[in-house]
């Protein structure tokens, strides 16, 4: 039957119609509709001109299906909708609350994410435990490494390897409901007197030891990233002290600020954004003692089960047109000048999301032993069981 | 001949049995071997396990001390809230409600089982948030009440998810009940409610031990209800394991903290029942 096709090009409409029920049905493959209809040649000429239909995304057969691993509230739906229609793949969206859970999961083995959104201190880890594969950057012509920020990109690089490219940058920096608290909250260690008065029974802490712990540390004028053992004591004593008075131990802070069960909370860039945005008393400020500075990337997991599609998401994602809507939907600011450019001035010009640099200085990027230390483990724990 | 009968006996039995053992095997015993195992294992240095024999993990065990007093007071606690107000409604299921409707009112206890725990106890989080009760008591005047990540909150969300499983055993021991126990109470001068007390509540107390074992034991490994209500400040040991499988990868004290889970429970439950048991037996006797 493709014989004759082959022989008989091109395809009438009554054929065209009926091969793509045939597809619809899933009686034939992508593949095989493509070759038989023309479309897959068409397809290929079209993908000269850069855009929606390239050839990466349409090389192979990208399956029906695909599952991303990511974080609350960091994308627009309308993304993955979009590259659903676009190319007949439906993306599944797993949700976490920390790097770890998503390590965790990874090395338990048997996630089935295709794509997954690690931050730049964990990229070296799933390196070394050989759990991400280097990226093919043949399938990603979208991505542009020139129009990357550096400061931002290099912890996906790994010995001169790409491994992940960046999603967006961001801080962890304070909410604050300013109807609610009238003391200033310009820094962690205010953040954590105001905990303990002001704000009793009403702040938050992320259920996560690299912010929650190191944002202490710095409070009592320590590293962010501090594993030295006496540190790490005084830090415990801090969040032990300050614990019966918070409002809970949490990373998924939104709803209970949006409710004012909650008035102050630790909050990444993002969230600040978009909790600002629909409630302007509530307020985003970075400490001025410090605190984290990160990015987020994408990698692709070694254990994908459809790679394909996860090139394709991940390349549809890196196209600047696409990105913009992601950026605006989720708060996050840019790593790549290509958005920027495209990005609306009331985006560009909010200093939640881009703030002056000199209010970044203090910050810290976390390290990889930040995550993976022990102690900050344990002790985390010791801080939720007491 | 009754050899062959016994072989066939044994062989019916053991059709019907290797179902189940076969799933118990793979899925019960070897996990708990591998855990076995792990627990006497080391953690990896970027997570989870390491072979090694030790019992560093064991020795560790103090460190989860709160968890543990949660837990193994919340559950029996819980449990017995769960009593005091599922047999209320098992009595008047099985001895009180109209029998054309009884089946109907039974169905309805279970009807909360079509919805997820999860959405049920989501649901509870904007019942007990400040736009919820204590926005209506602040209508009052009753201002700043806090319900939400409180161990209030928490018991709140235990009796409720647990309910049905307190009133089904209790319903069903009671609905048993022979009523000319009760007319003979009566005629023997017994008031109604030292007839309850004498010859009710006795003669239920097999299922009120069926469902205090199941409601705790269940409770024992609750993660869910502590990680919502509790705002992840009312720490079980359900919750800790989690941490330590998926925060931590600490899997080697994950496992040693599993078995040492297993092990109280297996003792607790024994000693309970046994006692419970006993008491149940002499007033059974002291009833004939």
């Amino acid at each position: 039957m493709t014989k004759w096709y082959r022989e008989n090009a091109p395809i009438t409409a009554d054929k065209l119609a009926d091969e793509l029920m045939r597809l619809k049905r899933g009686s034939v493959t992508r593949r095989h509709f493509l070759g038989v209809t023309g479309l897959g040649l068409a397809t290929a000429v079209l993908a000269r001109q850069p855009g929606l239909f390239n050839s990466a995304a349409f090389a192979g057969d990208l399956g029906t299906q695909m599952s991303i691993a990511t974080w609350p509230n960091y994308h627009d739906p309308a993304t993955f909708e979009a590259f659903t229609a676009a190319t007949g793949v439906a993306v599944e969206v797993n949700v976490f609350g920390s790097n770890e859970e998503m390590l965790a999961k990874l090395q338990a083995g048997g996630t089935g994410w295709d794509l997954f959104v690690p931050t730049n201190y964990t990229i070296s880890t799933y390196v070394k435990l050989g759990l991400i594969d280097e990226l093919d950057m043949s399938k990603l012509p979208n991505y542009d490494a020139s129009t990357e920020t550096a400061r931002f990109t290099n912890e996906g690089i790994v010995e001169g390897k790409t491994y992940a490219v960046p999603k967006n940058w961001g801080t962890t920096g304070i909410a604050v409901n300013s109807n609610k608290i009238k003391a200033p909250v310009t820094s962690w260690k205010e953040f954590f007197d105001v905990a303990i008065t002001e704000a009793d029974g009403r702040a938050m802490v992320h259920d996560y030891q690299l912010t929650t712990i190191g944002n202490a540390l710095v409070a009592l004028g320590y590293s962010f990233n501090s594993i030295k053992p006496d540190e790490l004591v005084k830090a415990e004593e801090l969040l032990i002290r300050v614990k019966p008075h918070l409002y809970a131990i949490n990373s998924d802070y939104q709803p209970s600020m949006r409710a004012t069960d909650a008035w102050m909370t630790m909050c990444w860039t993002n969230d600040g954004a978009q909790l600002n945005r629909d409630m302007p008393e509530i307020q985003f400020v970075l400490g001025k003692d410090g605190g984290e500075i990160w990015s987020d990337f994408y990698a692709i997991p070694k254990s994908a089960a459809n790679k394909a599609a996860g090139y394709a998401l991940l390349n549809y994602l890196m196209t600047p047109e696409n990105a913009v809507k992601e950026h605006i939907a989720n708060g996050a600011p840019t790593t790549d000048s290509r958005v920027l450019k495209l990005l609306p001035a009331e985006v560009t010009s909010n200093k939640i999301v881009y703030p002056d640099e000199a209010a970044l200085t203090p910050l810290e990027f976390g390290a990889a032993v930040t995550l993976t230390d022990p102690g900050r483990a344990e002790l985390m724990a010791r801080f939720k069981s007491a | 001949m009754q050899a062959a009968m016994n072989t066939k006996r044994n062989l019916v039995t053991a059709a019907l049995v290797a179902p189940a053992a076969a799933w118990l095997c793979v899925f019960l015993v070897l996990p708990f071997i591998a855990m076995l195992i792990f627990a006497f294992g080391e953690r990896a240095p970027e997570g989870g396990y390491q072979a090694a024999f030790t019992f560093a993990q064991f020795a560790n065990l103090p460190t989860r001390a709160a968890a543990f007093w949660n837990t193994l007071v919340l559950a029996p606690v819980g449990a017995l809230l769960c009593l005091l107000v599922a047999y209320p409604v098992a009595y008047y299921l099985a001895v009180k409600a109209n029998p054309r409707y009884r089946l109907i009112l039974v169905s309805l206890v279970v009807v909360p089982f079509w919805t997820s725990l999860l959405v049920r106890t989501y649901a509870w989080m904007y019942i007990l948030g400040s736009r919820g009760i204590p926005n209506l008591l602040a209508m009052i005047g009753i201002e700043d009440v806090r319900m939400l990540n409180t161990p209030g909150a928490v018991l709140l969300g235990i009796v409720y998810g647990y309910l049905p499983l307190m009133i089904m055993p209790i319903y069903v021991s009671l609905e048993k009940l022979d009523r000319r126990l009760l007319e003979a109470s009566a005629d023997l001068g017994g008031r109604p409610v030292s007839t309850f007390f004498g010859v009710t509540l006795p003669l239920s107390l097999p299922g009120v031990m069926t469902g205090v074992a199941l409601v705790t034991i269940l409770l024992l490994g609750e993660y869910l209800i502590p990680q919502l209500l509790g705002g992840g400040k009312v720490f079980f040991i359900g919750n800790a394991l989690v941490d330590l499988f998926l925060q931590s990868r600490n899997w080697p004290f994950g496992s040693a903290i599993a078995v040492t889970l297993v092990a109280v429970v297996v003792v607790v439950l024994m000693v309970a029942m046994r006692i419970a048991w006993k008491v149940a037996g002499t007033r059974q006797v002291d009833l004939v």
